[in-house]
């Protein structure tokens, strides 16, 4: 509000430079987010809404539709406690080896997505050292969706920690001796008084690690076996429409995904930001 | 409810923050630890709540309240309250909720009814005067509102003693000292042990009925902050205590000299050091048959109930602090640049061998 107003009044910004850098950044918006964007609602346009909803809701892409949100769900679930684990050990201990295991938390990130899945599924698959252990014992994970899932939280790892990290750290140790020094048993401080703590940063985590798993496609298709009706992904969906040439198909399938995706963060946003005004007294 | 601290030590890596220590704090009693920082008065206060643990040594260390041992017994055991520096409030929950929560965790056999917890809390709300603020959240506070949100939730499980590390020492002056008056009042009003850290001598000395001065992990003295002030047991006590004037010399045929400054001493031959306190000091324009201390005034800063007058001269290595009553000040026309003369009212001194002091005063 303030800084309309004085854009409007014409009062000079004491800051530097917002011109400049403001104009750079919508720039860069437009070409990597807003254009390809809007060039996929172009491919849209030249189906009727018939046409349209009739892609979308056939068999074989709303059951590709189960598989990837029930898949990515158990992937973010799963992420949310081990990650949440993970960034404690990270911040709250000292231990030889602290700063590899800081570095490995990225990895993921800096795998290229299909070495991650050519490397799962060779691991998983019944020939597989893992493979090899699981099958004997009854667990088929390869060509399943459990292998789906487990691609899917592989990748998707990074968010949770990465976003409950810095809360934990700015976190002081003396609010849980606080809690402790009240009688709070350790299961009590850490429910009470840790978890609503780091909450906001967790469920942003765990919502970044589940929307980045809806449109995941390197890490997957390999350790999937992507029988139809039980586990083909909707990002393969899309993959075999543009192999077709049918690229307004291609394009409905991933508006879906696309606005599943925003409306997700958009509410966590919305959500977070409620979060915080109360912890910082309104003014956040 | 009494402390006893037997054979305390403590070592962070090879750093020993805390020699062996012993000490007795009395039920109801206020105790002050005071010390710079490093001194390892926050270590001791940790210790004696249970949020660090002593070195184990051959000679076993013992930390009692009352008769009962709680050497090995957890923080969450020990029926203490903690106040931190920093307050330490609960962000994500309501002023209420915060000073509820000794209460909300205890276990179900011993938590007292729904009603009791708001009465109770509401009680003590009023006691720290926020209970029109129940509702608000920590950020929406100030530092002296937080603070006292905090011991209003140390308070609310009744504990045995009441720990404070630097309770006021993030406040700013004036909201320090309301809240200092309105310890002292709960102190007295509640009657539970309580003993606090602080670096600031004057908060010390004004709050406690001991004092417990310390160094490097050691203690120097533990006394009431009259006799304290009065009858410092060693050099770093008297120095840490307050202001001091530093003056060096040699000493022959009981006159003590340092450049072109003399003063007759009743000392024997040889280098000494006196200490005096700025108020020690007397400002006259002629030098007498006693001393002849010729000193120069640099800067003057006539705020509170006396004036500050800093003095140099080529004969002292730093500059003297004395403080002038505002009629004397007025009565001697004291302006900066001015030459006067000094004579110690009362001076100390601390030979290094023997801890024992030896003053002098002298009738002006």
């Amino acid at each position: 509000m303030s800084q309309l107003a004085s854009w409007r009044t014409g009062s000079t910004r004491v800051l530097p430079g917002f011109g400049l850098s403001m104009g750079i950044s919508v720039l860069f918006i437009s070409l990597v987010l807003l254009l390809p964007i809007t060039g996929l609602f172009g491919q849209l346009a030249e189906l009727s809404f018939a046409e349209y909803w009739a892609i979308i809701t056939e068999g074989r892409v709303v059951a590709s539709y189960m598989v990837t949100i029930g898949a990515a769900a158990v992937a973010a679930i799963i992420n949310a406690i081990f990650g949440l684990l993970l960034a404690w050990v990270l911040v709250r201990y000292d231990f030889p080896g602290k700063r590899l295991l800081d570095a490995l938390m990225d990895l993921p990130f800096a795998l290229p997505t299909a070495v991650a899945g050519i490397t799962l599924a060779t691991l998983y698959a019944s020939s597989g050292w893992m493979g090899g252990l699981l099958e004997p014992l009854g667990f088929q994970v390869a060509y399943t969706w459990v292998g789906i899932a487990l691609a899917m939280a592989f990748t998707s790892i990074p968010f949770v920690v990465r976003t409950v990290q810095p809360v934990l750290e700015d976190m002081p140790v003396e609010v849980d001796e606080a809690a402790m020094s009240l009688g709070a048993t350790d299961g009590v401080a850490f429910r009470r008084v840790i978890l609503p703590h780091i909450w906001p940063a967790l469920v942003t985590g765990t919502g970044l690690a589940f929307v980045r798993s809806l449109g995941e496609f390197g890490a997957i298709i390999f350790i999937a076996g992507n029988m139809p009706y039980e586990t083909e992904i909707t990002a393969l969906m899309i993959f075999v429409k543009l192999q077709e040439y049918d690229y307004a198909g291609a394009s409905a399938i991933a508006s879906v995904v696309l606005f599943v995706s925003l409306a997700l963060l958009l509410a966590i946003n919305i959500w977070q930001g409620r979060f915080v005004r109360r912890l910082h007294g309104g003014k956040g | 409810m009494s402390i006893h601290l037997h054979n305390i030590a403590k070592h962070f890596g090879t750093t020993q923050a805390l020699e062996p220590i012993n000490l007795d704090i009395h039920e109801g009693e206020l105790v002050g630890l005071l010390g710079p920082s490093g001194s390892g008065k926050t270590t001791l206060l940790r210790i004696i709540a249970g949020l660090e643990n002593a070195d184990r040594t051959a000679q076993p260390s013992k930390i009692l309240f009352g008769d009962r041992d709680v050497t090995n017994v957890h923080v969450r055991d020990r029926r203490i309250g903690f106040v931190f520096q920093h307050y330490a409030l609960f962000r994500h929950m309501s002023v209420y909720d915060n000073v509820a929560f000794g209460l909300t965790v205890l276990s179900r056999k011993r938590r007292p009814s729904s009603g009791e917890i708001r009465a109770r809390v509401f009680r003590l709300l009023e006691m720290v005067k926020l209970e029109h603020l129940a509702n608000r959240y920590p950020a929406q506070l100030s530092g002296g509102q937080q603070q006292r949100v905090s011991l209003a939730r140390a308070l609310a499980v009744e504990p045995e003693v009441l720990l404070l590390d630097e309770p006021f020492g993030a406040l700013d002056a004036k909201v320090r000292q309301e809240l200092r008056r309105w310890l002292r009042h709960l102190h007295d009003e509640f009657n539970f042990t309580s003993v606090f850290v602080t670096h600031d001598q004057e908060e010390a000395l004004e709050l406690s009925d001991r004092v417990v001065v310390m160094s490097n992990g050691r203690i120097e003295q533990i006394d009431t902050p009259d006799e304290l002030y009065r009858e410092p047991k060693n050099r770093f006590v008297f120095e840490f205590l307050g202001d001091v004037n530093h003056l060096e010399g040699k000493v022959t045929n009981g006159v003590l000299t340092c450049g072109d400054a003399y003063w007759h001493v009743d000392l024997p031959d040889g280098h000494e050091e006196l200490l005096l306190r700025p108020h020690e000091v007397r400002l006259t324009e002629q030098p007498t048959s006693e001393s002849h201390l010729p000193v120069t005034i640099t800067a003057i800063s006539p705020v509170g109930a006396e004036v500050r007058v800093e003095l140099e001269a080529d004969w002292l290595a730093q500059p003297w602090l004395a403080t002038v009553r505002h009629t004397d000040f007025e009565h001697l026309a004291l302006r900066r640049g001015q030459r006067l003369f000094a004579h110690p009212r009362h001076w100390r001194r601390f030979p290094k061998a023997e801890s024992k002091a030896t003053e002098q005063s002298r009738v002006a």
